[in-house]
C-alpha cells in the first residue's frame, strides 16, 4: 500500500506540473503547424503570469486575472505575428526578443506598481483558483484503489488542470476535424497551395498565432493564480522551452505531445523525490541529470535516434508570394 | 551602351552608410523611444534616465573600465554568433558554450596552478576554446549529418550545459570550506593581469582579455574575408546548393563554423573567471550568449560593427547599474527591456523601416542627380 500511495502522490504532482506544459505545448502546436517557429512561448507565459497576478491582485477575481493574462499573451503573439508574418522577420530572433523584453518588463512594472521587489502581492481568496472537490469524492474515498484514485488523484485540482485535460481532445479535434485546422496545417506544409486556393496565408498565420496566445495565456495565468499565489520574477523558469521540447518530442501532434508533457512532468516529480535516494544498481542519480533528461531526450529524438521527427515542411520560412 | 543612354537602369544601389549606419541607428532610436515610453509609464523621466545612463557608462574613468570589461564579453559572443551567421546558422547556444568554456578555464586554473602565468594563459585559452568548441560540435554534427535543427538543439544544449555546471559545482568542484556552490579561488599567480596593473587608472575589472578580444576581431576579419575557409563558410551560408556544385562540402563547413563559434563563445570564461571572479560560479554567463545575437545582428556580422555594438551593450550594462542606483523607480531589469527592444527592432523588425528608408534615399538621390544634371 505504501508504494501505491507514493505513486499516487507522484502522479498527482505530475498533473500539477504538466498542466502549464500541456497548454503551452498545444499553444506552440498551432503556431508551428502554421509554419511559424515560436520560441517565445516562455515570454508569453511569463507575460500572462504577470498580467494575471497583477489584475487578480487589484480586482480580487482570479477570472478577471485569467482574462488579463490571456489578453497580454495574445498581444505578445500579435507582436510576434507582426514581426514574422507582416514584416517577414526572423522568427527565432523575434521569439528571443519577446522572451527578453518580457523577462525585463515584468519585474520592472512589478517593481514600479507594487514596490515588492518585482513581485505582485500575495493572492488569496477569490483572487486565486482553488482546488475543486469533484462530486462524491468524499463518499468514495474509502473504496480501495478506484475510489482512492478518484478522490486523491482525479479530484482536488483547480479548474485549469481540468481545462488543460480537456484542451487536448479539443485541440486535436480543431486541428484534424475542422476547416480551420486543415487550413492551419496546410499553411504550415505548403503555403503556396493555400494561397492558390484563395486563402490569405498571412491572415491564417495571424489566426493561428492568436490561438497560440490564448492557450499560452491560460498556461501563464495558471502559474501565478492557480499553482502559485502571485507573480515571482522569472517564474516560468524555462517551462516555455520545456513545452517546446515536449512539442517536438511529441512530433507536433496533440496526443504524443500530451504524453511527452506528462513524461517530462513525471521526471520533474520523481526528481524532487529522488534527491539523495540510493537506488539499486545505479546508486544515487544526480538531480541535475534528471533535470536535463527532457532536453537530452529531445536532442536524441531530433538526431533520429529515438523515432523520427517530421517538422511541418515550411516551418520557419516567411511566406513570400512571388517565389 | 554608354552611361547616358541607360533609361531604365537597375535600381539605384543603396550605399554602405545607409545600410550599415543609418538603418541600425534608426532601429536603435526606435528601441530607445519605446524604452523611454516604458520609463514614462513607470513614472520617471526618460531624458534624465538617458543622461544618467551615458554618464554612468562613460562619465568617469572607472565607468569606462567597467564598460570595456562588459564590452569584452559581448565581443566574444558577438563574434561567435556572427561566424555562425556567415554560414547561415543560428547559434543560440553561445550561452551554453560559454559555460563549458568557463569550466575548461577553471579546470586549468584549479589543477595546473603550479605553472607560471605565461603558460597558464595559453593553456586556459586553449581549454576554453576546446570545451566551447566541443559543446558546439555536437549540435553542428547533428545539423550537418542528421538534419536536426540547430536552433532547437542549441537551446537544449544550453539547458544541458547549465545542468552540467550545477552538477560540477554542487558535487565535484565545490570548495570544501564553503557552503555555496562555488569552486575554491584560483591562486593569484593564475589571474589575468588587470589594466590598472599597467596604466594609471582606477581599479576596475578590465583585464588583458579585452586586448585579446580585439586581436580576435582582427583575426575574425582575416579569416572570414581573406582565407579559403572563410570563403567556403560564406558560400555555404549564401547558397548551399551552389556550394555543393562548386565542390564545397556544406556539412564540413557547418561543423567548422560552429566549432569556431563555440570556441569564441568559450572565451567568455577567460574574461569572467580567470580575469575577474577568480573562481567558478553559477550563472557567470549572465545572458552574454543571448545578447551576442543582438550584437551580431546590429554589427552586421562585421568585426567593426560588432565592436561598436558590443560597446553599446557594454555601456548599457554599466550605465544600467548606475541607473538602478540613481533613479528611484528604475531597477536593473530596465536594461534587459532595452536590450530586448534593441533585438526586436534591429533583428525581428529589421524589414520594417528598411524599405521606407531605401525608398526615401532613392527619391533623394534621384532629385540630387536631376538637379546636378
Amino acid at each position: 500500500m505504501e508504494t501505491f500511495h507514493i505513486i499516487i502522490l507522484l502522479l498527482d504532482a505530475t498533473f500539477r506540473v504538466a498542466t502549464p506544459l500541456v497548454l503551452a505545448a498545444l499553444a506552440g502546436m498551432f503556431s508551428e503547424r502554421a509554419g511559424v517557429v515560436d520560441i517565445g512561448l516562455e515570454g508569453k507565459m511569463l507575460g500572462a503570469a504577470f498580467a494575471a497576478a497583477a489584475v487578480a491582485a487589484v480586482s480580487g477575481s482570479a477570472w478577471v486575472g485569467l482574462g488579463a493574462g490571456i489578453l497580454a499573451s495574445i498581444a505578445l503573439s500579435l507582436l510576434h505575428a507582426y514581426a514574422c508574418v507582416t514584416h517577414k522577420g526572423n522568427q527565432v530572433v523575434s521569439g528571443m526578443a519577446i522572451n527578453i523584453v518580457v523577462a525585463g518588463l515584468t519585474p520592472t512594472l512589478g517593481y514600479a506598481w507594487f514596490s515588492m521587489g518585482g513581485q505582485t502581492p500575495h493572492l488569496g481568496g477569490d483572487a486565486r483558483f482553488k482546488s475543486i472537490t469533484l462530486p462524491f469524492a468524499e463518499a468514495v474515498h474509502d473504496i480501495p484503489v478506484i475510489g482512492y484514485i478518484y478522490a486523491e488523484l482525479i479530484s482536488n485540482h483547480n479548474i485549469i488542470v481540468y481545462l488543460a485535460a480537456a484542451a487536448v481532445p479539443i485541440c486535436a479535434w480543431i486541428l484534424y476535424k475542422t476547416r480551420f485546422g486543415l487550413r492551419v496545417r496546410a499553411v504550415g506544409e505548403n503555403p503556396h497551395a493555400v494561397d492558390t486556393a484563395g486563402i490569405s496565408v498571412d491572415w491564417m498565420r495571424y489566426k493561428a498565432l492568436m490561438v497560440t496566445g490564448f492557450l499560452c495565456g491560460i498556461a501563464g495565468s495558471y502559474l501565478s493564480t492557480a499553482h502559485g499565489a502571485g507573480f515571482i520574477r522569472d517564474m516560468t523558469a524555462g517551462k516555455g522551452y520545456l513545452a517546446l521540447a515536449a512539442l517536438i518530442f511529441g512530433k507536433w501532434r496533440p496526443v504524443p505531445t500530451l504524453f511527452a508533457c506528462l513524461l517530462f512532468a513525471f521526471t520533474d516529480a520523481v526528481q524532487a523525490r529522488l534527491q539523495g535516494v540510493e537506488l539499486p544498481i545505479v546508486g544515487v542519480i544526480p538531480v541535475q541529470f534528471i533535470q536535463a533528461l527532457p532536453y537530452i531526450l529531445t536532442v536524441l529524438l531530433l538526431a533520429g535516434f529515438v523515432g523520427k521527427a517530421n517538422p511541418p515542411k515550411s516551418i520557419g520560412e516567411p511566406y513570400i508570394k512571388e517565389r | 551602351m554608354t552611361e547616358g543612354s541607360v533609361k531604365f537602369a537597375a535600381p539605384l544601389k543603396i550605399p554602405g552608410w545607409v545600410n550599415y549606419a543609418l538603418i541600425p541607428f534608426i532601429n536603435l532610436l526606435a528601441a530607445l523611444l519605446i524604452s523611454g515610453i516604458v520609463i514614462l509609464i513607470i513614472g520617471d523621466s526618460p531624458i534624465v534616465a538617458l543622461k544618467v545612463l551615458i554618464y554612468g557608462a562613460f562619465g568617469y574613468p572607472e565607468a569606462v573600465g567597467y564598460t570595456l570589461y562588459y564590452t569584452t564579453n559581448f565581443i566574444f559572443t558577438g563574434l561567435a554568433v556572427a561566424i555562425a551567421f556567415h554560414c547561415g546558422l543560428f547559434n543560440i547556444g553561445a550561452e551554453g558554450q560559454a559555460a563549458l568554456g568557463g569550466i575548461g578555464v577553471s579546470l586549468v586554473c584549479l589543477y595546473f596552478d603550479n605553472l607560471p602565468l605565461w603558460l597558464v594563459i595559453p593553456f586556459a585559452m586553449t581549454a576554453a576554446a576546446i570545451f566551447g568548441a566541443a559543446w558546439a560540435y555536437i549540435p553542428a554534427y547533428l545539423q550537418a549529418k542528421r538534419g536536426s535543427h540547430i536552433v532547437i538543439t542549441t537551446i537544449m544544449f544550453n539547458f544541458i550545459a547549465a545542468s552540467i555546471l550545477t552538477y560540477l559545482l554542487v558535487e565535484v568542484l565545490i570548495d570544501p570550506n564553503g557552503q555555496s556552490p562555488e569552486s575554491r579561488h584560483f591562486i593569484e599567480s593564475t589571474w589575468l593581469p588587470y589594466f590598472h596593473d599597467f596604466i594609471a587608472m582606477p581599479s576596475t575589472p578590465l583585464n588583458i582579455s579585452f586586448v585579446y578580444a580585439l586581436v580576435l576581431s582582427a583575426g575574425f576579419y582575416f579569416l572570414v574575408w581573406h582565407t579559403r575557409w572563410g570563403y567556403e563558410i560564406r558560400v555555404v551560408g549564401q547558397n548551399e546548393t551552389a556550394a555543393r556544385y562548386a565542390g564545397i562540402s556544406p556539412s564540413k563547413n557547418i561543423i567548422l563554423a560552429m566549432v569556431i563559434s563555440g570556441a569564441l563563445a568559450g572565451f567568455v570564461g577567460i574574461n569572467e573567471l580567470q580575469g575577474v571572479q577568480h573562481r567558478l560560479i553559477l550563472d557567470f554567463t549572465g545572458g552574454y550568449g543571448f545578447v551576442g545575437i543582438a550584437v551580431a545582428l546590429m554589427g552586421r556580422n562585421h568585426p567593426i560593427g560588432i565592436f561598436l555594438a558590443a560597446l553599446l551593450f557594454g555601456a548599457l550594462y554599466q550605465g544600467g547599474s548606475e541607473l538602478a542606483f540613481e533613479m528611484k523607480s528604475i531597477n536593473k531589469e530596465m536594461v534587459i527591456v532595452i536590450q530586448g527592444l534593441i533585438i526586436l527592432f534591429s533583428g525581428a523588425l529589421e524589414h520594417m523601416f528598411r524599405p521606407k528608408i531605401e525608398a526615401a534615399y532613392r527619391r533623394f538621390a534621384t532629385t540630387q542627380t536631376a538637379e546636378a544634371g
